[in-house]
């Protein structure tokens, strides 16, 4: 294992004896280089707590980040365990509160694993090392006569004694070294890299399992609040004498806005003894809105704005060769325009969080990827310290990015203060279509020109789309770098390369969803790569094995190596298990995308029919190169669902607003796919020990463009715009 | 006062008539593995079994659930754990929060037919919405269910 980094050597673990009888590892986990974190992360070191080992041979592990499906509360601890040698069957996981000393929290960006795999395995070792000096001590022998093997210290002799009856001398141990620590060799991992069941499956399966709509406390208020139509709209004025009629209304409050990224959208709140109750009275409320600035917005003119916007010069993002020599020597020119909605994140489970405020103290029971900046939003709001604010992360629903933000949890935290009382707030379906942070809208303009042998001399990708640093800083009207990069880091060797920016200003609150920005880029890129195949007369995998060229380490300026060769590598697993190339049925059809995001690689070949002018997806063939592949149980599991959430935004994805408001409302107009429109989704891992990499979001990229692909082999007809309910296709 | 069975316990309960059967199960008697969802009978998290037959509890008043078995993800039907143990093997769940509404779907369709194609899986189930995307291992614990019936 290479050293890990920015640490302080100094206390980087101590022992803490409990009172329990337990022994408790404590250690520095945020160890990462990673250009996405700001230094303020990498320095603020805390003591950790992962590992607790009690007298009778039980363990509990820590899971330090959210789950939601991505199969952390399984994965993590199963490097931990794998490590000490502990049974897996003796484990109890348990979930982390917000707190810093357990490293960074955010669960989004597919990074758990990527930043924690090091860790836990640390973690792990450390408590393997001091299980063997315990049974040395007691045996009186030499450290390197003992070694761990599940749930046991054995000695050369043959005697062994259990984890459990170690308890009482390793609590007593110092800390080992970290150049004293000893790891597994992979080839003897027994969790790691194979399919582990979920830990909570059983839980998910009884409807034991408490999400946070789940949570209930004492005297618990229910609270449902109507906020503006328009975003960060005003209220004027409200009458509430009709809510108060209803049955089990007890009463309405105005929840100001709290203007920051995560702060409340501000609104009217309806308090009542149950859900209903307060559904009901939110929509008995007379409430006359002062909309703002923003009802101005139009998604259907906007589109033509930021269409108008790339079919001019934009900033320049990336300029290398000379692009204008290029398109001026062209055998041929193509270009396109790309054109693709805002999405909503819809979890299944909506916002909702239980706050309980009393005195300047303050729990809460949310379903939240953020516990960390949830309790930063819940101190400044109620100006108390850190350390009077708790944070329990239930089970999430569902996040895909929308429980990053804290929002509704402020909502929470302001009602119970104003009411004295525990509430819990719960979101309406509606309210979550119309108040989301939506996935930017864009508008792309490529261009690429192709010399007589059909090899691409030059290309241009142009695009507009509201940024999310416009949700931080207000007014920003371009992309960031962040959300650039996936276009300027295009993997295909081509001499005469150039991506712009247009402007596109933000009218709704712009969030992360899953994929983010590789939604956009990894569509167009992929769909138009294969514009340019045919425009060549070549096969398209051909062509794209062709157009990625030779293996390279790619220049991205980051500390993760793009490798084309290992791009290729997936690209041509998922033809080989598709048999590109085969005769399909009649009316069936392959498309193609590849697409490398959050340091992972994603190939797709899906099969496609159409009867009466509707698309049919049959089959996908997924390829994910992940690096170390921690739970193949759960990366497969993750390209299933990706394939789903892929086709849905492909499907059906699109919000739209008119006069400022969300024109969607629940899922029978924002649909999702459902069981009847399902393929068959065939999923390899590629077999590596690199460091591992993302898993929940990269499989969803490359899914949208693969279909429009197979459509146009099939039709030849190309849909540069989603969602294909657009084009009357589904 | 209205009086509800569920899962063989009867709950009397004071609330308005027309309440949706789903917040009297969540929110009045406290059983919450039955979810909120949608609101509108469109995605299946809140479905129960009433008199064994599916419904999208969001949609009932408790007026006409009074006096009807109702069974929710709480509850014991021979089939229900079958499926939950099926459910279990294959890992179905990924964030969880949909399937019980999906597992008393599947109840429902195997107490009707003990042996279901895959086209009437897919209609029994077009009322579930799963934003994961777990269909393809749902499918497969409802066959492996049927399977391990016909083997005992």
């Amino acid at each position: 294992m290479k050293p890990i980094k920015n640490v302080s050597r100094r206390s980087f673990v101590k022992s803490i004896g409990l009172a329990s009888g337990g022994l408790i590892l404590a250690c520095n986990t945020s160890v990462f280089s990673d250009k996405e974190k700001t230094p303020e992360n990498l320095i603020n070191f805390n003591p950790n707590l992962f590992v607790q080992i009690n007298s009778d041979g039980s363990v509990v592990l820590i899971a330090s980040r959210s789950e939601m499906g991505n199969g952390v509360r399984t994965s993590l601890p199963s490097v931990i365990a794998d490590e000490m040698e502990a049974d897996w069957s003796k484990i109890k996981v348990q979930q982390a509160v917000g707190d810093k000393k357990y490293g960074d929290q955010n669960t989004d960006g597919s990074r758990s694993i990527r930043y924690l795999y090091e860790p836990m395995r640390k973690m792990g070792a450390i408590a393997k090392a001091m299980l063997i000096s315990a049974a040395a001590q007691k045996w009186q022998v030499p450290e390197v006569e003992c070694s761990a093997e599940n749930h046991f210290i054995i000695h050369t002799s043959g005697k062994k004694i259990g984890f459990g009856d170690l308890v009482e001398i390793a609590k007593t141990l110092e800390i080992p070294s970290d150049e004293s620590l000893t790891y597994k060799n992979p080839k003897n991992f027994k969790y790691i890299g194979k399919h582990l069941k979920g830990v909570d499956v059983k839980a998910y399966a009884n409807g034991s399992a408490i999400f946070g709509l789940d949570k209930r406390l004492p005297h618990m208020k229910f609270v449902a609040i109507a906020r503006c139509p328009v975003t960060f709209g005003k209220v004027k004025s409200f009458d509430k004498s009709a809510a108060l009629k209803v049955s089990g209304v007890e009463d309405v409050i105005e929840i100001p806005r709290i203007e920051k990224p995560f702060g409340a959208l501000g609104g009217v709140a309806v308090i009542a003894t149950n859900t209903w109750a307060a559904f009901k009275g939110k929509e008995a409320l007379k409430i006359e809105w002062d909309f703002g600035e923003n009802q101005q917005y139009d998604s259907e003119k906007y589109m033509n704005q930021i269409t108008q916007n790339v079919h001019k010069e934009g900033k320049v993002g990336k300029n290398q060769g000379n692009i204008n020599n290029a398109f001026k020597n062209a055998h041929k020119t193509i270009e396109s325009t790309f054109q693709l909605p805002h999405l909503a994140h819809a979890p299944m489970e909506v916002p909702n969080a239980v706050a309980w405020v009393q005195g300047d103290t303050c729990e809460v029971w949310a379903p939240t990827q953020a516990p960390q900046s949830t309790r930063k939003e819940i101190t400044d709001y109620l100006e108390t310290t850190e350390d009077k604010v708790t944070i329990n992360v239930t089970f999430l629903g569902g996040g895909f990015g929308r429980k990053s933000k804290p929002d509704y949890i402020v909502e929470a935290v302001i009602a119970s203060k104003a009411l004295n009382a525990p509430v819990q707030v719960v979101w309406t379906r509606e309210d979550d279509i119309k108040h989301g942070y939506y996935h930017t809208t864009s508008a792309q303009y490529m261009k690429a020109s192709l010399d007589k042998n059909g090899k691409v001399t030059g290309w241009l990708h142009r695009f507009a789309l509201p940024s999310i640093v416009s949700t931080f800083q207000p007014g920003v009207g371009y992309a960031a770098g962040f959300e650039i990069s996936s276009a300027a880091n295009v993997p295909f060797e081509i001499d005469n390369l150039k991506v712009e920016i247009g402007q596109a200003p933000a009218h709704v609150r712009i969030g992360w969803l899953r994929s983010v920005i590789n939604i956009p880029h990894g569509f167009s890129i992929n769909v138009f790569a294969d514009e340019l195949a045919y425009a060549a007369n070549k096969d398209p995998l051909e062509f794209r094995l062709n157009l990625i060229g030779k293996n390279r380490i790619e220049d991205t300026q980051d500390p993760i190596k793009y490798d084309t060769a290992r791009l290729k590598n997936v690209l041509k697993i998922a033809a080989k298990n598709a048999e590109w190339g085969k005769e399909l049925p009649e009316g069936h059809a392959y498309g193609l995308a590849v697409h490398y995001s959050f340091y992972s690689y994603v190939a797709s070949v899906v099969e496609v029919s159409m009867k009466n002018n509707k698309v049919k997806v049959h089959n996908v063939y997924t390829a994910i190169d992940c690096g170390t592949a921690v739970n193949k149980n759960t990366i497969t599991s993750q390209m299933e669902g990706a394939a789903i959430f892929g086709m849905s935004l492909a499907y059906y994805g699109k919000i739209t607003a008119k006069n400022g408001a969300i024109e969607q409302n629940n899922y029978n107009d924002y649909k999702m796919i459902r069981m009847n429109e399902i393929p068959k989704v065939h999923v390899e891992i590629v077999d590596s020990s690199e460091k591992p990499t993302g898993v929940g979001e990269p499989g969803v990229p490359v899914i949208a463009p693969a279909i429009i692909n197979a459509i146009y082999k099939l039709t030849g007809k190309r849909c540069y715009n989603l969602p294909l309910a657009d084009y009357d296709l589904v | 006062m209205i009086t509800l069975q569920i899962n063989g316990e009867k709950h009397q309960i004071d609330v308005s008539p027309e309440m949706p059967l789903l917040w009297a199960i969540r929110d009045i008697i406290g059983l919450t593995g039955t979810k909120y969802g949608c609101g509108i009978g469109v995605c299946g998290s809140c479905k129960v079994l009433l008199n064994n037959s599916p419904v999208q509890s969001c949609m009932i008043p408790v007026s006409v659930a009074e006096g009807q078995n109702i069974t929710t993800i709480e509850g014991e039907s021979k089939n229900l754990q079958l499926l939950q143990e099926s459910w279990g093997e294959l890992n179905v769940p990924q964030c969880g929060f949909c399937q019980p509404g999906q597992l008393i779907a599947a109840t429902a369709l195997l107490d009707k037919n003990d042996n279901p194609t895959d086209d009437e899986i897919d209609e029994a189930m077009i009322g579930n919405i799963c934003r994961c995307g777990t269909y393809q291992r749902i499918k497969k614990a409802i066959h492996r269910t049927v399977e391990l019936k016909k083997q005992n």
